[in-house]
């Protein structure tokens, strides 16, 4: 047996062992709906084991070889700490809103500062919540991101399984009916300070029902006094429902540094008229795969799905949207823009699926991207399927170099060559984070493209 | 000395070469007009000025107010006074005219030791000079020329043009495109930012526009050579004559005063493009 194989079954059989090593707390510590699903779950992650380029879905990304090092399986019994200074330096200016923090995957207590809500909301730990809303957790945990469902992509089920066979904790939003959250929620992600590699799976659940509203920031940092380890990897999995006439907000940046990887994996689930708008933006990171997929289930559904993405050194950022439209008269809306410098991949794989029967979707996909160097790469494939004739769909895909004419209107014009480059880039990116429906992350992801790209500098005198 | 002093420049891309050996003196207060056929090289010789660095430079010099301009970056030109408003202005989406046009003008201020404009006077400054060539507000407030019209494209190049207050100032073709109203409100325009230090180059196809901005010399430019100089009548017997005459061995006699046209600064003698 050639020896990468070998060591491929030793990096699942080291999960295999890390499960049935599993505390009997960590195995029936949550509800039943949890606990219930472990042993399907690793079962099903055994017989399907890491992603590898083998499979169409992850051609471009092989999970399996990311995975072939040392590191620890982390145990979520552990709960580490961050300081208060920590949390507020990272916090974003100007935005009043309920702030939630979980370190190396942990619910916090301590650092969470979630203030008054409205009746029979609940903003908070993924472990309390399921305790505290069994039926919730009954009718939603593991319907949208179903290691079991044959429908969706079965390729993408593996990362899914390993994660509901582990899930110990994460967040928990839920909104009830008729309940609008007045301020979004913050949410930052810290790691666990350390050297040693970490193997992390946090597991989220946000349940907005009938007429409700919430809007969430989700933010995932790596502070210079708690980077990851080079190695880090997490396997995190999301799954939203909206009920009818609900509004969701949700966007999330991953900005963890070079050390870290992550798989993320997404499922959006939302009723008739209801709008649901994500927003996912990468700055850093190692090897990052996010996976979402939404199922506007109901007819008038909004489904507004965007990403930005700035990939420098060695980064490989990789998103897979898939949008079932599974009933008729549906919008949905899709735009990611990526930067791309030094050796970085940019991978974009976009699937709209309109089904049988669903007749009158509007369905927009496109992704642009520029890339900075030839050493940077970019793999961009939107695909329409489309099972009704009564459609209007387009999708596109631009791949260039930024405009020499407009970098030279600019410096004709007095600015300087680096300057002028970073407000090219910034606008580039601007419709992307004009879609934000939060000024403060909105200013802040502005700064973030200007700091990036050197928009930041003084205005030098020729160069 | 002359504020733009060019000498027998020689340009090309990969193997053609474009610019043929161009002579131009132009000094403050100076409107010099260039006419020419399509492709004779003009955009080619504003680009080149105003520091576009995909020509070659193959011979010769280019010398603004005794500094070697070939050695200058492009915004290093802007910011000592060099301005060119484009045959075709660049659309910049998502780039807000406003912030541009804050850090154009700082930028070429910061360079001549001047200070920065507060927000206050900005705002007032592009009131005014908004005004000077009637841009409707609005377009002052959006992405840099997206989706403005042909005219407006143009009307923004000479707003730029009064808000840098250049010294030397490259017209390409600013009045391409432009109904004749407009046409008489940008050349007002002009001659309002006409004075003793600044100097034009105006690239153009029609002698309407002379009519309204007065040049001192007409130079025509054909297949990469100034191939006459003269006053004003020569943009007259160009719109009458056509080009053809002009190139080619002969060179037939100008009903413009030869003499005067050199004396006062335009290098090139007529009978020296023709031979070259
Ligand atoms: N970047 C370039 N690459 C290749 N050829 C070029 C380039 N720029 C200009 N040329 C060529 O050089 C010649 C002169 O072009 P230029 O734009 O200077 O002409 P022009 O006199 O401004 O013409 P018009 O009146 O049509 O604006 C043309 O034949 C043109 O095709
Ligand atoms: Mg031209």
């Amino acid at each position: 047996m050639p020896a990468t194989v070998q060591e491929e079954l030793s990096t699942e059989d080291r999960f295999l062992q890390a499960f049935e090593g599993l505390s009997d707390e960590a195995k029936n510590g949550t509800v039943e709906a949890v606990q219930g699903r472990r042993r399907r779950a690793i079962e099903q992650f055994e017989a399907l084991g890491f992603p590898t380029n083998q499979l169409e879905a992850y051609k471009y990304t092989n999970v399996a070889k990311a995975l072939r090092h040392e590191y620890r399986i982390a145990p979520a019994e552990a709960a580490p700490q961050a300081s208060t200074e920590e949390v507020e330096a990272l916090l974003l200016p100007d935005l009043d809103a309920h702030v939630v923090v979980t370190v190396g995957g942990r619910y916090s207590e301590e650092r969470s500062d979630v203030g008054a809500l409205p009746n029979g909301a609940f903003v908070g730990s993924f472990a309390e919540g399921a305790n505290a809303h069994p039926d919730v957790f009954d009718a939603h945990y593991g319907q949208y991101a179903d290691f079991e469902s044959e429908a969706g992509d079965p390729e993408q089920s593996a990362m899914t399984a390993l994660n509901a066979a582990f899930a110990q904790d994460g967040l928990f939003l839920y909104v009830p009916e008729d309940v609008a959250l007045d301020k979004p929620v913050y949410a930052l992600h810290l790691p666990s300070a350390g050297d040693e590699p970490l193997f992390a799976q946090p597991r989220h659940l946000f349940v907005i029902e009938e007429n409700a509203e919430a809007r969430l920031i989700e933010m995932r940092r790596a502070p210079e006094q708690r980077e990851h380890a080079p190695g880090s990897f997490t396997n995190a999995v999301r799954e939203a429902y909206v009920g009818a006439h609900g509004h969701f907000d949700h966007y999330i940046v991953q900005d963890e540094g070079a050390g870290a990887s992550q798989h993320t994996t997404f499922d959006a689930y939302h009723e008739t008229e209801s709008v649901f708008d994500t927003l996912t933006v990468t700055l850093s990171g190692d090897l990052v795969r996010n996976n979402l997929t939404i199922t506007p289930a109901g007819e008038f559904c909004e489904s507004h799905l965007n990403g930005l993405y700035l990939g420098s050194g060695e980064m490989h950022v990789d998103n897979r949207t898939i949008v079932e439209h599974a009933a008729p008269d549906c919008v949905s809306n899709q735009l990611y823009k990526g930067i791309l410098e030094d050796d970085a991949t940019g991978v974009f794989n976009g699937r709209v699926h309109v089904h049988r029967g669903s007749q009158r979707i509007n369905a927009y996909q496109s992704n642009k991207n520029i890339v900075l160097e030839r050493s940077a790469q970019i793999y961009s494939k939107p695909e329409l399927e489309i099972y009704a004739d009564d459609v209007e769909c387009s999708h596109g895909s631009t791949t260039g170099e930024l405009d020499e004419d407009a970098i030279f209107y600019l410096r004709s014009r007095g600015i300087p060559a680096e300057r002028a480059r970073a407000m090219l880039l910034g606008a580039f990116a601007r419709d992307v984070v004009e879609s934000v429906r939060s000024e403060p992350l909105a200013a802040w992801l502005t700064d973030e493209v200007g700091a990036r790209y050197g928009a930041g500098q003084a205005l030098g005198v020729g160069s | 000395m002359p504020l733009l002093e060019i000498e027998d420049l020689h340009i090309g891309i990969e193997d053609t070469e474009i610019l043929r050996g161009v002579d131009l003196n132009a000094d403050g207060g100076e409107v010099h007009a260039i006419m020419g056929p399509n492709g004779s090289g003009k955009s080619t010789l504003a680009k080149v000025l105003a520091g576009r660095e995909e020509y070659e430079v193959t011979q010769g010099s280019v010398h603004y107010d005794g500094e070697d301009l070939l050695e200058m970056e492009a915004e290093e030109r802007a910011q000592e006074g060099v301005f060119m408003a484009f045959q075709y202005p660049v659309e910049l989406p998502g780039v807000s005219q406003q912030n541009f046009l804050k850090e154009s003008v700082n930028a070429v201020r910061e360079a001549q030791g001047k200070e920065e404009l507060g927000a206050a006077d900005f705002i007032k400054m592009v009131r005014e000079k908004s005004d000077l060539v009637d841009l409707d507000e609005a377009l002052t407030k959006r992405s840099v020329n997206e989706g403005f019209s042909g005219g407006e494209k143009k009307r923004n190049e000479i707003f730029h043009l009064a808000m840098l207050e250049p010294r030397l100032a490259i017209l390409d073709e600013t009045d391409s495109g432009l109904d004749i109203d407009a046409l008489r409100i940008v050349a007002d325009g002009v001659n309002q930012l006409r004075d003793s230090d600044r100097a034009f180059v105006i690239i153009t196809h029609y002698q309407r526009l002379l009519n309204y901005i007065e040049p001192d010399y007409v130079h025509a430019m054909v297949d990469g050579q100034i191939a006459k100089t003269g006053d004003k009548s020569l943009a007259v017997e160009l719109e009458e004559r056509g080009y053809e005459w002009l190139s080619g061995d002969g060179v037939a006699e100008s009903k413009a005063s030869e003499g005067n046209a050199s004396e006062n600064g335009a290098a090139t003698e007529p009978e020296e493009a023709a031979v070259a």
